[in-house]
């Protein structure tokens, strides 16, 4: 058997597969299915500094391969994510990713800071949610302000700082080099594409919000032409996701650039996703002889 | 606990103009369920799954229903397998029924939301009032297990062509005027379920209603399907696949 071992911004973790913020929970309802230790480390959901009820439904429409959601960051704060859901996350043997996000540069900075002495061993700050007025994506599509958050949430935690970068943007390297040198330790992409269905019976749009993040397969050549070329853009190591299904999916994310990378939408078609993700990185590696899967990073060769 | 496999279908009918009855053998799920529970169904060839409520549970032969109306395309891809072939599904989830021991249980279907019905009626047997409303008497379905399994059963249909012409509603006030209930259950749509819920409460009596809304995960994780409900004086977001699909009545915001 080879070794799936992989390691990002000095975290190790057991294999490259991290089920993405949002699509998870806090892992206790995939836990019915399967044990989280199987998993590299878990993403979970974006938390806020305040409770947050997140938009009104319907809040997921389906599209061709994939789906848009407008859930809006619906979370029980960061009180409740250290007192209820940490605790329990602390004692299933895999990586935990604090995935944070707030309106103001200062509230991400007391969020980050609250993850320090925690069992948290890595903290993922979202700039790129398209589904909050506030905040979110207005941070991650300018690089000057992109730069001024990561910095502010660097100098308050402790943790290795990966910043989660939006794909609806003219030129994600730019971002990408703007956090790189504010402090970020690595990069974590795609967040969603914003996107829109209207039901044409009603010529109402089926989101109440109108408009949602697209992610799924529709999402994977997008999310792979990004990788690759922030591959190319910045020295720090880069978290992978965006329509990833299957164990070939992560070898060509991989392969683009990717040290690990996240899942989400394709749980919901197949809740066992992500052990047939890895029992297919598995196979996959025995075929090819390769010893360790984390060389294969970075290795396309481009024409 | 949730499984999800592939079962073998081994009973289809179609009991209406585009409403399919499958009976599908699925043990460990047919021991686990119960009545007011939903499947997560899988569509080949789209990307999410379709909720869709156990009808029925026969524990001994391992078996649960699921019937279903095409209502678009992922539906209408289900409705093509044929029997005998598998069936991608992910059960039981979400809250079920809550059950009086002894109890009489007024049961109100109305269109599709009927055969969460089927589930609940049968444990009250003789002690059940299942009341069901169609828009005609082409759609009136699962009237026959109603009756099979002893309960009063009541129909109403909007344009009179079958059993009473008009509402769900209006057959409710009849029976509660005639009788007492110790809980009544109802699913259908919204503006049904409200004019049941107040009725309930104007004759005090506990109603537990079974919503829908559109879902990604089906098992809690992902969020998408909110829906408004009261806790502790408070309005928050509730989640129909894993707080429901059955709620409180009580619990429930109605409207706008
Ligand atoms: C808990 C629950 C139990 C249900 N039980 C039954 C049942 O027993 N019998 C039955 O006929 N129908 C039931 N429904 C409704 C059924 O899920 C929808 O009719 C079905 O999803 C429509 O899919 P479609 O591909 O045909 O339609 P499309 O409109 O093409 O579907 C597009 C997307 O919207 C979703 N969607 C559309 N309408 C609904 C809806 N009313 N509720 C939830 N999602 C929807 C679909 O799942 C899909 O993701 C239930 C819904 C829920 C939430
Ligand atoms: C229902 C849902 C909720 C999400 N919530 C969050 C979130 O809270 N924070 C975040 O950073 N990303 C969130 N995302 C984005 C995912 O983490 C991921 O970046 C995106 O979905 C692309 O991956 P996928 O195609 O594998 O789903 C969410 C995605 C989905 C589908
Ligand atoms: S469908 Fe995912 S939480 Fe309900």
């Amino acid at each position: 058997m080879s070794n799936l071992k992989v390691s990002v911004a000095g975290v190790e973790f057991k294999n490259p597969i991290i089920p993405a913020s949002g699509a998870f929970g806090y892992g206790r309802e995939y836990e019915q299915f399967y044990p989280l230790s199987i998993l590299g480390g878990i993403s979970v959901k974006g938390t806020t500094l305040h409770r947050r009820e997140g938009n009104p439904p319907p809040r997921v429409a389906e599209t061709p391969s994939g789906m848009l959601n407008s859930v809006g960051l619906q979370n029980g704060g960061a009180e409740k994510f250290l007192n209820y859901e940490l605790p329990n996350l602390a004692t299933k043997d895999t990586r935990i990713i604090a995935n944070i996000a707030g309106a103001t540069v200062e509230e991400c900075a007391q969020l980050a800071g609250m993850m320090n002495g925690t069992a948290v061993d890595m903290v993922e700050l979202n700039i790129s949610c398209p589904n909050v007025k506030h905040g979110g994506a207005a941070f991650g599509t300018n690089p000057v302000t992109a730069a001024e958050i990561t910095a502010a949430v660097r100098k308050a935690t402790d943790k290795p700082l990966m910043v989660k970068l939006s794909p609806n943007v003219t030129d994600i390297t730019e971002i990408a080099k703007a956090v790189e040198a504010a402090g970020a330790d690595a990069v974590s992409l795609i967040n969603t594409l914003l996107g829109m269905r209207i039901d044409i019976k009603t010529g109402r749009p089926i989101l109440k919000n109108n408009v949602g993040g697209l992610s799924g397969p529709a999402v994977f050549p997008i999310a792979v032409r990004m990788v690759w070329q922030v591959y190319n853009a910045v020295n720090i190591p880069i978290v992978g996701m965006g329509g990833i299904a299957t164990a070939e999916d992560v070898i060509e994310m991989m392969m683009a650039g990717a040290k690990a990378v996240q899942i989400g939408a394709a749980l919901f078609s197949d809740p066992f996703a992500l052990v047939k993700i890895i029992e297919g990185l598995n196979e996959y590696c025995d075929a090819n002889g390769i010893k360790n899967l984390a060389d294969i990073t970075g290795t396309v060769k481009p024409w | 606990m949730y499984t999800q496999g592939r079962y073998p279908i081994i009973k289809k009918s179609a009991i209406a103009k585009g409403v399919f009855d499958f009976t599908i053998l699925c043990p460990e799920i047919a021991a686990a369920a119960q009545a007011g529970q939903f499947a997560q169904v899988a569509a080949d060839g789209f990307f999410l799954r379709r909720p869709i409520s156990i009808c029925d549970i026969d524990k001994n032969k391992g078996t649960i229903r699921l019937v279903f109306e095409v209502r678009g395309k992922g539906t209408d891809k289900i409705s093509q397998i044929s029997c005998g072939d598998l069936i991608d599904i992910i059960a039981p989830l979400g809250n079920g029924f809550k059950k009086i021991e002894g109890g009489k249980a007024i049961c109100i279907g109305g269109g599709i939301g009927t055969p969460p019905m089927v589930g609940i009626a049968k444990e009250y047997g003789e002690n059940a009032t299942a009341i069901s409303g169609f828009r005609n008497s082409s759609i009136a379905i699962l009237q026959d297990d109603f009756k099979a399994m002893g309960a009063k059963t009541i129909l109403c249909t909007d344009d009179g062509s079958a059993g009473i012409h008009g509402f769900v509603t209006d057959a409710l006030k009849n029976v509660l005027a005639n009788e007492n209930a110790d809980i009544i259950y109802a699913c259908g749509p919204m503006g049904m379920l409200k004019a049941i819920v107040d009725i309930a409460e104007e004759n005090g009596i506990e109603c537990q209603v079974s919503l829908e809304q559109r879902m990604g995960c089906g098992v809690g994780a992902c969020l998408v399907c909110a829906c408004r409900t009261v806790k502790d004086g408070k309005e928050i977001y509730s989640h129909v696949c894993k707080d429901g699909p059955v709620f409180d009545s009580k619990e429930v915001v109605f409207g706008e």
